[in-house]
């Protein structure tokens, strides 16, 4: 079982209704943000085209994060999810310098925190918070090792691409165009 | 034009608009390791080599700077960690693939063997206490112990001092998200640094002009072993990809340039080494000059490193 | 500086607080649930949910409000079973947590006091504000009549006050949203098909085969249902026009973006039509049965060509070609989107009116894929007595405009002007739920009324700058803390939400419902509130329509079966539109009884002189107005709005991103605080944009004092239209001031 996100650009608006239901869901202090919206405007007027992404930590295959941590804090659990374990962090920031996406944050708390793709509704078989927020309904999560799934077939139609594949990170964002 | 934006109002405290969460605590302890590693390293091969009467200043004198550096050091990652009241949690685990794991464990074998080390030299640093009573004549039993097995405890400082000085390179370089750090020249640049650090320490605070001449001449080595590196590092950096050629540009025309080629190529590797070739040509040069542009040039490195390196990366 | 009667009192001096009780710290602080936090089995476990209807903008779509143990709102949810947004809340309807939560909230109710020689607010018990209100109200009666005080109202609570002032004897009632909105378009297709579009507009874009946008921007806008449609239809295929100088969120998934020149939208709408009509592109039966004045609109547009129309607009005629016949192909499946704020040039009606025709050629209203039939269900009104009929009310004074269907506010605000020449005079006014001061344009003429009523009475939830002006602020609690009206909008099918609260009003606050009786009592409008809890209201009502105030309390959405006909019309029935002449009116009978250009002509609007730039402005997805701006959560998204440039603009003036610059406008108004630059290609060279609702100068508004530039400020040349008293706002033009010392402080 391996859990990922596919987020389709043709249809996101850059609302940022993921980013706040993040925040309510999981009690994120203002001031911080486990996901976040980037604009990339190319061209030029009236040629151009814009790339609208929601993006999160990636939980990679290959997640740096998790081999650099000194406490074994940070971890993979159960369908590839990556998570932090918050009383086994020592605040280092290892992790943070670790990670290319620059998905991690120091939680005013003094762990480190992030996007945990809503573990504690995944349990529950629900739908991570952005997801079953979006208004465009541009995101897909589900498990990619099933063929059945919204997320595998979405994935076999359509061209995608992840994030700095480059650092050899194997994230599981994937962004349909 | 291209135009690339976070439009959602991100800003996280130490990573927008740039990374920069590790400041001063980390380059100086990264100084401060390296330097001790340096110390203790000569200081255990003088021992092996049965030399510790000839250079007194290798064994005796600058190793009065690791227990001191290493302390230093810890308190400043400690104040570093924002997770302060578990930090006990990194000697709860031992994690084969994290280089700061490594260098937790590491630092608790190096730091008591340092203290271990100096407290062997007391009685003769103090010879005028009262040894054989009270609390001094347990004190007196553990250094008479610590110095019947000095051989035994170089043994083990040669190889851990070695690890505690390429693990501060390597701690870099294994973040793959940073692009000025992630290559395999910095953990043996940074292993150098260190013993070239320690190298000069001893220098200064040698009292032996014969001393003083092999550890210049083994810095000499040293600084050239270094500048080779330094080349190697950069040259690898512009034949790498597009990321690690931007990162180069940081120190290549972009703004840590100056700090780096002048105050630590030049004022910190270059200069000191020749005037190091001078005095041993038979120039009078003051000794502790070139000693202390050395250890000068290894801090700034460290912090130029730990900089300049966070502000390279993958996105945006 | 003048010195006003009516001083401005900055709350944020005063250092007023009122009884806090336990604020929670901004946003929604404090320890984590760590997964493995072992006094957990999960965050969400014991949360209590209430229905609701979110108050954040006009949409109202129904959700659920989560509390938590310590009785604290942690997240809204939408109701799944809702069509306005299905389950889904936009990120201002997901962020309306921090409405609740914002220590900034008005607390207390204020009176104006003089304190020496300045005049400043007192902290006042709900008594002594009732009781002066009350008999202020009293007093104009006697004095005026009750006509002239005047009710100038947004949202939910507005409706509260709206019966309390007609029971009270006054029909002086207004809303911004009409004449500063969307006026036009209600004439214009009123006119058209007989019937307003109204709020949610009842446009098929999930069925659509082609959706045009012109310079409506979806997405950017986020009217919930209309932008989960527009993905739904983007999944399809449909071909998405957009018309807009600037390159919009909509425009980046268009298949065709035409970057119109500012200001020449009608020419390309005549030009449409030219091709339409004489490429014969149109579905002939369907007119012969269904429209009148198919050969007077031939006639008309004989001589509007693309080639004329590129000219002006500076559209490849090609493209016209191109998009016309997109347009015809997917007929009757085709959307001339009416748009929303359309009060741009003065000749909006008219502008509304050639989309509305379009429509009409394309033959889309009342079918898939265009415009449905909307419906909703009439919610039976509360036993009361008639209301008094007053001498005069809002359709007296906006007797200019013979084709205005509600109060026009900008005429009403006239007619507060002792010096202007009206018929009637308004000596008071009761504002409710709209922030006055970045809504009415010209803010000489708003100030000049603020200065001449003799009394003003505000209630609101934040202390928003119109506040600053009252003779009374009334706090009122956020909607997440009481009863309301049951919600009942025109859909596809008919449904109804209920509206109670989640937790107890915070502070000294109080809902509407319950001003409106109490003042009402005061009054000796008794018979009017024969009740003494709102709920009573609400579950007579919904026992009236098969339901319950228990039963709605635990679905929150209750849906009804279409009860006047089918969704769409269908092919070929016989159907009579409800105008003159029972026909979709290409030429309109009722525009040209009045005087008025029965189809619409292209006026060329002034151009700005060098160095200025047509000022645009627009909305923000995670922003309503500027009734958000102080919200933690959304502010945190964005707390300021950025000018756009185009970078040759920006090279000529030598600019720098995020550079801040003052802006001037035509009239020499400056803005009263700087804006940072966005240099961006997404907006033509002779234009600027910015995300209106920001600039705010209230000092207590923490999160959003100072942050940004008003674009209220900057629109002081108003263009009124003639149909229906609209107040256009886009003839305004900027110029940029790079040196601060060169702006008064």
């Amino acid at each position: 079982m391996r859990y990922a996100m596919a987020i389709d650009t043709k249809k996101c608006v850059g609302c940022s209704d993921c980013v706040v239901a993040c925040q309510t869901e999981n009690n994120v202090p203002i001031g911080y943000c486990r996901d976040w919206i980037t604009e990339t405007v190319e061209g030029s007027y009236p040629n151009l085209a814009i790339e609208l992404r929601s993006e999160r930590c990636n939980h990679c295959d290959n997640a740096p994060c998790v081999r650099c941590c000194p406490t074994g804090a940070s971890q993979i659990v159960d369908g590839g999810i990556v998570i932090t374990v918050a009383d086994e962090c020592i605040g280092c920031g290892a992790c943070i310098e670790s990670c290319p996406y620059e998905a991690r944050y120091t939680h005013p708390d003094g762990y480190v925190d992030k996007c945990t793709f809503c573990l504690h509704r995944v349990e529950e078989g629900l739908l991570p918070a952005c997801v079953s927020v979006c208004p465009t309904n541009c995101m897909y999560f589900g498990d990619i090792d099933d063929p059945n799934s919204d997320i595998s077939k979405i994935l076999k139609n359509r061209k995608q691409k992840t994030l700095a594949p480059e650092a050899g990170t194997g994230p599981q964002i994937y962004y349909l165009s | 034009m291209k135009e690339e934006l976070i439009i959602s109002g991100r800003n996280l405290p130490n990573i927008d608009p740039h990374l920069h969460l590790w400041h001063w605590p980390i380059s100086l302890y990264l100084f401060l390791g390296g330097l001790a590693a340096g110390i203790l390293f000569f200081a255990a091969m003088v021992t092996l080599f049965g030399k510790e009467n000839k250079f007194q200043g290798a064994v005796k004198w600058a190793t009065i700077i690791p227990p001191i550096g290493l302390s230093v050091g810890l308190m400043a990652l400690l104040y570093d960690l924002t997770h302060i009241l578990y930090a006990w949690r990194l000697f709860a685990a031992f994690r084969i693939t994290s280089p700061m794991s490594w260098g937790a464990w590491t630092l608790m074998l190096v730091t008591p063997l340092s203290f271990l080390w100096t407290l062997s030299y007391f009685k003769e640093y103090f010879p005028n206490w009262n040894w054989k009573e009270g609390l001094l004549s347990y004190l007196d039993w553990v250094i008479d112990f610590v110095n019947d097995n000095k051989k035994v405890i170089a043994w083990i400082l040669v190889p851990s001092t070695v690890l505690l000085g390429i693990y501060t390179g390597i701690l870099l370089s294994a973040f793959n998200a940073r692009p000025l750090w992630n290559n395999s020249i910095l953990g043996p640049l940074f292993l150098t640094s260190g013993l070239s650090t320690g190298a000069a320490s001893i220098i200064m605070l040698s009292k032996s002009h014969d001393e003083r001449r092999l550890f210049s001449m083994i810095d000499l080595v040293l600084i050239a072993i270094e500048l080779f590196l330094i080349v190697h590092l950069i040259m690898g950096m512009m034949a790498g990809s597009q990321v690690q050629l931007e990162a180069s540009q940081i120190i290549m025309g972009g703004e840590y340039t100056v700090a780096f080629w002048v105050f630590v190529v030049i004022l910190g590797l270059t200069f000191p080494a020749i005037l190091e070739i001078f005095e041993l040509i038979g120039y009078k040069v003051p000794a502790i000059v070139p000693a202390m542009l050395v250890i000068m040039g290894g801090l700034i490195f460290r912090f130029v490193m730990v900089d300049a390196g966070q502000l390279t990366r993958y996105l945006y | 500086m003048r010195t006003n009667r009516r001083q401005f009192i900055r709350i944020s001096a005063l250092g007023l607080g009122g009884v806090a009780t336990a604020a929670t710290a901004v946003g929604a602080g404090g320890s984590v649930l760590s997964i493995f936090d072992s006094s957990d089995e999960g965050p969400n476990i014991n949360f209590k949910r209430y229905p609701t209807y979110c108050e954040v903008c006009f949409w109202k779509c129904a959700a659920w409000t989560h509390v938590n143990e310590d009785g604290e709102i942690v997240k809204i949810i939408g109701n799944d079973d809702d069509p306005h947004c299905n389950g889904r809340l936009c990120p201002r309807g997901t962020g309306g947590v921090g409405m609740y939560t914002d220590t900034d909230r008005l607390k207390t109710p204020l009176i104006r006091v003089k304190d020496g020689d300045k005049d400043t607010f007192r902290e006042a018990s709900w008594e002594e504000a009732l009781d002066l209100v009350a008999s202020k109200m009293k007093g104009i009666k006697e004095k005026y009549g009750s006509e002239s005080f005047a009710l100038l109202k947004h949202g939910s609570s507005g409706s509260h006050f709206e019966h309390l002032f007609k029971a009270y004897g006054s029909d002086t009632i207004g809303e911004p949203a009409y004449a500063q909105c969307r006026g036009p378009r209600e004439t214009a297709f009123s006119a058209t098909f007989g019937s307003w579009v109204g709020s949610p507009e009842p446009t098929d874009i999930r069925d659509t085969k082609c959706l045009v946008l012109i310079g409506s921007h979806i997405g950017e806008n986020m009217h919930n249902s209309q932008v989960q449609e527009m993905s739904e239809a983007i999944d399809r295929g449909a071909t998405i026009i957009t018309v807009d100088p600037r390159m919009s969120t909509a425009a980046s998934k268009s298949k065709y973006w035409l970057a119109i020149k500012p200001a020449t939208d009608i020419a390309l709408l005549l030009a449409w039509m030219h091709v339409i009509i004489y490429d014969k592109l149109y579905d002939e039966a369907y007119i012969n049965k269904y429209t009148y004045g198919f050969e007077d609109l031939k006639n008309h547009v004989k001589n509007f060509t693309p080639e004329w129309a590129y000219g002006i607009t500076t559209i490849d005629p090609s493209v016209i070609r191109k998009t016309a016949r997109e347009m015809a192909q997917a007929a009757p499946a085709v959307i001339i989107h009416p748009g929303r704020h359309v009060v741009w040039y003065g000749d909006d009606t008219q502008r509304e009116r050639a989309m509305a025709i379009l429509n009409g050629l394309l033959g889309s209203w009342g079918k898939r894929g265009g415009f449905y039939l909307k419906e909703k269900l009439a919610i039976p009104k509360f036993p009361q007595p008639a209301y008094p009929h007053p001498k005069w009310g809002w359709e007296e004074l906006g007797e200019h405009y013979p084709l205005a269907q509600m109060g026009i506010t900008n005429e009403l605000i006239r007619a507060s002007i002792p010096e202007e020449d009206t018929k009637h005079k308004v000596k008071a006014w009761f504002v409710s739920g709209t922030n006055l001061v970045k809504t009415i344009p010209n803010k000489d003429l708003l100030e000049k009324a603020l200065d001449s009523l003799e009394f003003l009475v505000v209630c609101d939830t934040m202390p928003m700058d119109i506040t600053g002006y009252a003779d009374v602020v009334l706090p009122e609690c956020t909607y997440l803390e009481r009863y309301d009206g049951i919600r009942s909008a025109t859909n596809r099918e008919p449904s109804v939400a209920l509206r109670m609260p989640a937790v107890k009003p915070k502070y000294n606050t109080k809902p509407s419902w319950w001003m409106g009786k109490e003042i009402g009592e005061r009054l000796g409008l008794g018979a009017y509130y024969n009740y003494k809890e709102y709920s009573e209201v609400l579950d007579w009502q919904l026992k009236k329509i098969g339901t319950s105030l228990e039963e709605m309390e635990r679905i929150g959405v209750k849906k009804y079966e279409r009860g006047s006909g089918p969704l769409y019309i269908g092919d070929g029935e016989d159907y009579e539109f409800p105008t003159n002449t029972g026909k979709v009116e290409l030429y309109s009978t009722e525009l040209a009884a009045l005087g008025f250009d029965p189809m619409p002509v292209f006026t060329q609007h002034p151009e700005p002189e060098e160095g200025f730039y047509h000022l645009n402005y627009g909305r923000a997805p995670m922003h309503t107005f500027s009734r958000t701006a102080n919200n933690p959560n959304l502010s945190d998204l964005m707390d300021e709005n950025k000018i756009w440039i185009n970078p040759r603009v920006a090279k000529i003036w030598n600019l720098k991103k995020d550079q801040e610059i003052y802006l001037k406008n035509q009239d020499g108004v400056v803005s009263s605080f700087p804006i940072k630059v966005r240099i961006t290609e997404r907006i033509r060279w002779d234009s600027v944009y910015m995300v209106h609702g920001f600039g705010h100068t209230n000092k207590k508004l923490t999160n959003a004092y100072g942050k940004g530039a008003s674009d209220t400020e900057m629109i002081t040349k108003v263009m009124i239209d003639p149909e229906m008293g609209g107040t256009g706002m886009r003839g305004n033009f900027v110029t940029f001031i790079t040196d601060k010392n060169l702006v008064e402080s």
